[in-house]
């Protein structure tokens, strides 16, 4: 079960650090992974560290992660292998797929640097400026749903996505309103195209601003601006609750309060009880079992934990971890992994030392998952539609590379168990654990091991060992964590 | 008044308007030309292509008054005659490849196609176009269920997928469709060298002969990787095709080239899906220079260079490519100099033995609350032409396949006689 709990609530863990958390009891584990904000993020410090997994910066350039998109994709890699919060990371990931947001659209608008800032700026990098929305995930995360709808929709990378900055009272424009609905809370079904012009008004005026040192790409940032001017200050009406009192009609206000329409609008949003159902269940699948259909009990109970405790996410976390569902043997390995958490996962499990991120990164988008570029708003297709011919190949395919890569560790680390192919072969299945392989399959792999009348010496090893690793990494089978 | 000769001349190929009994089928022609060489190559525009902009009604008063900013000058289409309702079109001045075809004959523009309370979700839309149906849209998609029908054993390349992710049309219950996005990188590696690495791939394929049928979603996994292993040899042939003209440097160009080198190399391949994007164009739309020009210069130049390149290699009557979106835009500009999600749009069949022509009606933009060609207080076009039926025409008459089995109903009725 402690494995299962550390690729879920983390992104699994390598043979060294699985030993630390064994020393733990695993309600100890659980409750250190949820409640992270305690424990210190200094594994940014660890960039560069030749034990800790490599980057590679640009020609001449030094590492630039808040201006270069490249190495924020590196740098965001790095965290996932090496925070220690990974939930915290988990949960940026969920969230990223959920407000589904794509730099290249603001890239193209604003240049590189200043659309890298948007997507994940580390505020300390540069005096007074803003986190990225990323970041804001980091933060926001797994508190209450409210704030991260509200500060979702003055993000300024989101403002430009979904152009809401062209959203004016003269003319609407209905782009986030319309997601606001359809897929950042309620759903299809909940919400009439009537609603969509009404939202469209609602937030009207939703605007940016560049701050900083304007002349320097690199200096400068975007942030949200409210525009009285543009806001459309007439009633807007719903054909759902916006009040408590269930008032569905947003009263006429002036124009410098309309900031006001759009934070009653997202509160209503917040606390519609079909928004609770839908995040409930994505939360659900993406946590505990994305092959059965949901379990409604654990679905309705995290719904209500939504709603009772003021939409904090962690609560509804907490509900979901603790379920007899999570914990249950029938949901382990019945996740289909993101490219990133593949990637990651195989990281910890085969190794990482003299590896560069930057050496995922080109597979990664083979897999169908580039970072900050979902293919658009409605994010990644998940489970199934991750699995298609040239996907699995580069899986495997990034195996071979990862586990030639690692060969020397490999194959060190095998050596207590040379002694015969089946030894061997039992030791690199408890290593990279998988749902479980037929005789027939096993078979194939003693049979690979026997391929050369078997020796043990370290050059087969170093050979038959990382081509051993690659033949599992690569299976069917570990594409479900 | 400017109009094409060619309308009259071909006799028969002139536009149908909705409520006309399906016309003479021509699936004896199909069978007898030899089923299996023949392949359909069905491109998506991703996003909602704005139609309005593709195929122009240059003359109606309100395209201009209801698109300030982001209409196309009468002087600039590139003028294709007047449909049946005696509306004079013209397609997008980009388009100068896809004129040619159509004066060739090659091209067939069926207007307004659609669906009863159209979906303007992006999500939903592709589900409904991708399932054919408007109820159940999360199951097999119709490309998906052709492939179904095939006699097993079914080849493992008789569908192509130029994308990474296995889109809903393709989606099968026993056929698996490769995402082969570039023949050149669709190889396999090994972390060693010579023998060893045979040793390993001869493994690995047994290892993904696993496919239990209590474990659907773990069987689907393996058989893709089967999928993967058994074209790798095959799919480096068509690295190797040379194309008779230079396709242009762009993905959905390059992505056509594939497509010709594997009708080429002869791997057998039935269903080609191909797609491109950024066609959600909310703001800053550019229909007279900008992101939507180049939009249609992509398309265009891409789809003229397949034809030719098939052309010049005599395999353009064993083609059929139709060209779709997920709905069209709203009539009026937004306040953005764009255009937000709208309803009914066109479809384009072209191919080498494709009947081509204007078909359907085209909407008339009159904010009159009588005009039956739009709907949504005037906003959206509405849809003549059940997009089912065009996918009928194309299951029936060029795949020799039972339509009304695939699609789950009788959509033949109203098909525009494109072929």
């Amino acid at each position: 079960m402690l494995e299962h709990i550390l690729r879920r609530m983390g992104f699994g863990a390598s043979p060294a650090e699985l030993a630390a958390w064994s020393a733990m009891p695993i309600e100890a584990v659980v409750d250190r992974l949820l409640n992270y904000e305690s424990l210190t993020t200094d594994h940014d410090s660890k960039i560069g560290d030749p034990n800790y997994l490599g980057i590679t910066t640009a020609t001449g350039q030094p590492f630039s992660p808040n201006t270069l998109i490249n190495d924020a994709r590196q740098r965001w890699l790095f965290r996932m292998t090496h925070s220690q919060r990974p939930l915290e990371e988990k949960m940026a990931l969920f969230w990223h797929n959920h407000f589904a947001t794509a730099y290249s659209k603001i890239a193209g608008a604003v240049g590189q640097e200043r659309a890298t800032r948007m997507m994940d700026n580390d505020p300390n990098s540069l005096p007074g400026s803003e986190p990225g929305q990323i970041q804001k995930l980091r933060q926001l995360g797994t508190g209450s749903f409210a704030t991260l709808l509200w500060e979702m929709a003055k993000d300024p990378a989101m403002v430009y996505w979904l152009d809401s900055l062209m959203n004016t009272r003269t003319r609407p424009q209905e782009n986030f309103g319309r997601e606001v609905m359809e897929l950042f809370s309620m759903g299809i079904g909940n919400y009439t195209e009537q609603d969509v012009y009404a939202a469209a008004r609602v937030f009207t005026g939703f605007n940016w601003q560049i701050n900083g040192d304007r002349a320097s790409t690199a200096g400068s940032w975007y942030s949200y601006r409210f525009v009285p001017g543009d806001h459309d200050p007439t009633a807007k009406t719903f054909t759902f609750a916006i009040y408590p009192d269930g008032g569905k009609t947003i009263p006429a206000r002036a124009a410098a309060q309309g900031e006001q329409d759009a934070l009653d609008f997202v509160l209503a949003l917040v606390r519609n009880p079909a928004t609770a159902q839908r995040l409930a269940t994505r939360l659900y699948k993406f946590f505990v079992n994305e092959t059965a259909n949901p379990d409604p009990v654990v679905v309705n109970l995290m719904a209500n934990t939504y709603l009772s405790n003021n939409y904090n996410i962690k609560a509804v976390l907490r509900a979901l971890f603790n379920s007899a569902q999570f914990r249950d043997q029938a949901s382990y390995f019945q996740h289909y992994s993101w490219p990133a958490e593949f990637v990651v996962r195989s990281f910890k499990e085969v190794g990482w030392t003299g590896f560069s991120a930057n050496n995922a990164l080109t597979p990664m988008s083979n897999m169908g998952q580039q970072m900050y570029e979902p293919p658009d708003v409605n994010g990644w297709e998940l489970g199934p539609g991750w699995i298609s011919t040239s996907g699995m190949l580069t899986r495997m395919n990034f195996a071979s590379t990862l586990a030639g890569n690692q060969r020397f560790n490999l194959a060190r680390d095998a050596q207590p168990y040379r002694q015969t192919p089946e030894r061997l072969l039992d030791y690199a299945l408890a290593r990279f654990r998988t749902m479980g392989f037929t005789t027939t399959q096993t078979q194939a792999m003693t049979d690979y091991l026997r391929s050369t009348a078997w020796t043990g010496s370290d050059a087969q090893l170093q050979q038959r060992v990382p081509g051993l690793t690659r033949l599992i990494v690569g299976a069917g089978e570990y594409v479900f964590n | 008044m400017n109009f094409s000769r060619r309308s009259f001349v071909k006799g028969g190929v002139t536009a149908f308007t909705f409520g006309f009994a399906a016309p003479q089928v021509l699936s004896d022609i199909a069978f007898a030309q030899g089923v299996p060489s023949r392949n359909l190559v069905v491109v998506y525009l991703s996003g909602g292509n704005d139609s309005l902009s593709t195929v122009i009604p240059y003359r109606d008063p309100f395209y201009i008054t209801r698109r300030p900013t982001i209409a196309i000058p009468a002087g600039s289409v590139l003028q294709i005659g007047t449909d049946a309702s005696g509306v004079e079109l013209g397609l997008h001045p980009q388009m100068t490849g896809m004129k040619s075809i159509f004066d060739s004959g090659r091209l067939a523009i069926v207007q307004r196609t659609g669906y009863a309370n159209q979906s303007r979700s992006h999500f939903t839309g592709f589900d409904i176009w991708g399932t054919a149906s408007t109820t159940n849209t999360s199951g097999t998609g119709w490309l998906g269920r052709y492939l179904d029908t095939l006699q097993s054993p079914v080849d493992p390349l008789v569908g192509w997928n130029t994308q990474r992710e296995t889109p809903r049309p393709l989606m099968a219950r026993l056929v698996g469709v490769p995402a082969i996005t570039s023949p050149a990188t669709y190889a396999f590696s090994s972390p060693n060298t010579g023998a060893e690495a045979g040793y390993e791939r001869t493994a690995q394929t047994r290892i993904s002969s696993h496919v239990p049928v209590d474990r659907p979603y773990l069987a689907f996994v393996n058989s893709t990787t089967q999928a993967a292993l058994g074209t790798l040899d095959r799919v480096a042939t068509v690295a190797a095709y040379r194309p008779a003209i230079t396709y242009p440097n762009n993905g959905f160009a390059q992505a056509l080239q594939a497509v010709a080198g594997a009708m080429n190399k002869q791997i057998g391949t039935k269903v080609f899906w191909v797609q491109t994007g950024g066609f959600d164009t909310h703001a800053s739309q550019g229909t007279n220079q900008g992101a939507y020009f180049n939009l249609m210069a992509t398309l265009s130049g891409g789809l003229k260079s397949f034809y030719d390149d098939l052309n010049a290699q005599g395999m353009l009557n064993n083609t059929v490519v139709i060209v779709y979106s997920e709905f069209g835009r709203r009539i009026s500009e937004n306040g953005s100099a764009g255009t937000d999600h709208g309803a009914a749009a066109n479809m384009m069949v072209l191919g080498g033995l494709v009947r081509g022509g204007i078909y359907g009606s085209a909407p008339n933009l009159n904010m009159d609350p009588q005009n039956p060609t739009l709907e949504n207080s005037n906003g959206d076009v509405k849809y003549e032409t059940d997009f089912r039926s065009v996918y009928a025409k194309v299951l029936d008459n060029w795949l020799g396949a039972s339509s009304v089995s695939i699609l789950g109903a009788d959509y033949r009725t109203g098909a525009p006689n494109v072929l």
